[in-house]
């Protein structure tokens, strides 16, 4: 509680819940393309790499300035993009062996690049480990605004290019057959999901910040069946968990990427779970409905075979014992009482329960529908 | 080649759609020039013309030196065993795969050119069905071509993707997520697409491929309809049975192009033998009135 009163009254908290939030934000709206497009683990790929960029660009401008250090994680990171769509291209190595190997080259290159740094005089304090797994205290007011505006940019790009984009996502072949520069809107796309991920890495850290670009959109998709929905729906979740995450870890002093990235996974757990149509709790309702419809079905038609053996007594009662021992007392009862409320069947005694005439109409159907093969 | 030299006869035939549609070209030529499928003004006989077209995935040639030449009107189906290079050709022809040799024209210029006079309808299995969109969305896309960039369609653009919906009888479906639409459905939403494009030159890969009866029915009143209004049809074609009750023209494709022309010419019992080797030996053929039936 304290923590949440401090989001408006502490300058700290609410310039890392700000950060955070525009963390989340662009992540999340730009993530959903990448979700789409089934560029996840590119994605993981790309933010490994953009560790040695880090280090890199500290070390030949020897600034901290947030823009600068985006620049040299951005470009490692775009490297690793056009390493992996290199090697597929020119070599018979597939695309999953491919984005390995460039995550696993570019976090080396990156670790050995912050080794390097830290034992550099007066680097010490430089606070580059910090990209490893993120620390929302760290971030300063330069960064919030600097995440904002390049932020804001992709997002415009995403904006203007809309139909493009979309199009690109659904069917690229038939956006180059339309004229559209398919290979260059590709790699546009590509880029701004390199945008996507440096504007978290001082918050999230290169190690989990893939799962910041995946999981609002993993969970957006679940909730809606637009692409504008679904984009929007992953900006909020992004910035949520971004948010969330965010003020959670530095009230208790752990790494904020861990706990953002938790914070989202409970988002597409809960999402996945719980959402209307896609949900798996909805689904497993939805078929235990079907299944007991079914049931309810089989109860008429054994009833109507059961009267319809006795020519004399199509109108009358029957006993049910014979069904209660074949489908279980209870079920059967149930199945009664709910057709008769749909006046398709009458108690009378004990257990005798005979159909009425609309009863004997939907018993017919049933049975022209389990025997098709027949029909004339 | 022996294969090419049997194709040879039957393009050399007299083809009455090729000369009829010479003389529409003529026609409209002389009048305004504002025929869109003559630029011109030369009245171009061929809507289709790709030439010596060579192309390989590592070393192994899917097309060889191929020919295509579809004239103007006629609805051209392409036909050949798996992997005989029929899609391949079909994109080649779109500029979605740059051939090794050859070059493709359409009415008589580079595709790149005349974009707007073709339109494409994909496999169905070639895109993700999942994809967060509905159905009028994705006939819209068909607009975008004209529209340039940045601009977003707008109401004339629905309208016009609604009527292309209601020509494959999918009116009713304009709201449905794309995944609710069973094969057939998915197939029709396609050609609507395509036909918002409202082009010239259509290329269908498999428009055929696991449809139901009345979308089969709705696609074949479809390509007469094409056809009635002077439009050219190219379609990658599997059932053997049906191509001469719905086509005008052939190419036979394995590799090589083994024939081509008018269906009554070029799709001979002999020619398929030669496309699909022994295998397919009296499906769906003429008579070779000369030949006995080789033993089986």
């Amino acid at each position: 509680m304290e923590t949440l009163t401090g989001l408006f009254t502490d300058y700290t908290l609410r310039t890392v819940a700000l950060g955070a939030a525009a963390l989340g934000i662009v992540s999340g709206a730009l993530g959903a393309f990448a979700v789409l497009r089934r560029q996840a683990l590119l994605g993981d790929a790309m933010s490994h790499a953009a560790l040695p960029g880090v280090a890199l660009a500290f070390l030949l401008t020897g600034s901290r300035a947030p823009l600068v250090l985006m620049i040299g994680a951005g470009l490692t990171g775009w490297l690793a993009a056009v390493a992996v769509v290199g090697i597929v291209r020119a070599s018979r190595i597939k695309t999953d062996t491919a984005m390995a190997l460039t995550l696993s080259v570019g976090f080396g290159a990156g670790l050995v690049a912050l080794t390097y740094v830290q034992r550099q005089p007066g680097a010490g304090k430089a606070g580059l480990d910090r990209f490893l797994f993120g620390q929302a205290a760290a971030i300063l007011q330069t960064d919030v605004v600097t995440m904002a505006a390049v932020g804001a940019l992709g997002l415009l790009a995403v904006l203007a290019l809309w139909k493009e984009f979309k199009l690109l996502s659904f069917d690229p072949d038939f956006a180059a057959t339309l004229g559209m520069p398919s290979r260059r809107l590709d790699v546009a796309l590509t880029s701004l999901l390199v945008v996507a991920i440096v504007v978290g890495l001082k918050t999230v850290g290169v190690v989990l910040m893939s799962a910041m670009v995946v999981a609002p959109g993993a969970a957006a998709r679940q909730w809606t069946d637009r692409l504008g929905v679904m984009v929007l729906l992953s900006a909020l979740f992004g910035a949520a968990a971004g948010v969330l995450g965010a003020v959670l870890s530095t009230a208790a002093g752990v790494s904020t990427g861990p706990t953002i990235v938790l914070t989202a996974t409970g988002l597409v757990a809960a999402s996945m779970l719980f959402a209307p149509n896609r949900g798996l709790l909805w689904a497993r309702l939805r078929a235990r409905r079907r299944r007991w419809l079914l049931a309810r079905e089989t109860v008429l038609a054994d009833l109507a075979a059961l009267i319809a053996q006795h020519p004399r007594s199509v109108r009358q009662a029957h006993d049910v014992a014979a069904l209660h021992s074949l489908r279980g007392r209870s079920a059967v009862n149930r199945a009664l009482a709910e057709l008769g409320a749909q006046g398709l069947v009458r108690h009378h005694h004990d257990n005798a329960w005979s159909l009425t005439s609309r009863g004997w109409t939907a018993a017919a159907r049933l049975e022209r529908r389990r025997a098709p093969a027949d029909a004339p | 080649m022996s294969a090419r030299a049997d194709g040879g006869p039957a393009r050399a035939g007299a083809d009455p759609a090729a000369s009829r549609a010479n003389a529409d070209a003529a026609a409209n030529g002389a009048g305004t020039g504002a025929d869109p499928a003559d630029p011109d003004g030369r009245g171009e006989l061929l809507a289709v013309h790709a030439t010596d077209v060579t192309l390989a995935y590592q070393q192994r040639p899917v097309l060889w030196d191929v020919d295509l030449e579809v004239p103007r009107g006629a609805l051209m189906a392409i036909v050949g065993p798996n992997g005989a290079g029929k899609t391949t050709l079909l994109r080649t022809v779109l500029g979605l795969l740059r051939p090794a040799a050859g070059g493709v024209r359409i009415f008589g210029r580079p595709y790149a050119e005349q974009r707007r006079l073709v339109a494409y309808v994909p496999q169905r299995s070639s895109v993700d069905w999942d994809f967060p969109t509905t159905v009028l969305d994705v006939v819209t896309m068909g607009t975008y071509g004209g529209l340039g960039w940045v601009r977003r369609p707008g109401a004339s653009e629905r309208r016009r993707a609604q009527a292309a919906l209601a020509q494959v009888g999918m009116q009713d479906y304009e709201a449905r997520q794309i995944s609710q639409l069973s094969g057939g459905q998915q197939q029709r939403v396609f050609l609507a697409r395509a036909l918002v494009q409202d082009a010239q030159v259509y290329l269908m890969d498999e428009p055929f491929q696991g449809v139901d009866a009345t979308t089969e029915r709705t696609i074949v009143e479809l390509l007469r309809a094409l056809r009635a209004d002077g439009r050219t049809v190219v379609a990658v074609h599997h059932d053997l049975q049906t191509v001469r009750e719905y086509f005008t023209h052939v190419t036979l494709l394995n590799v090589r192009r083994i024939a081509d022309g008018p269906v009554a010419e070029a799709f001979t019992e002999a020619n398929l033998r030669l496309t699909y080797g022994g295998r397919m030996a009296g499906i769906g053929a003429a008579r070779a009135p000369d030949h006995a039936e080789p033993p089986a």
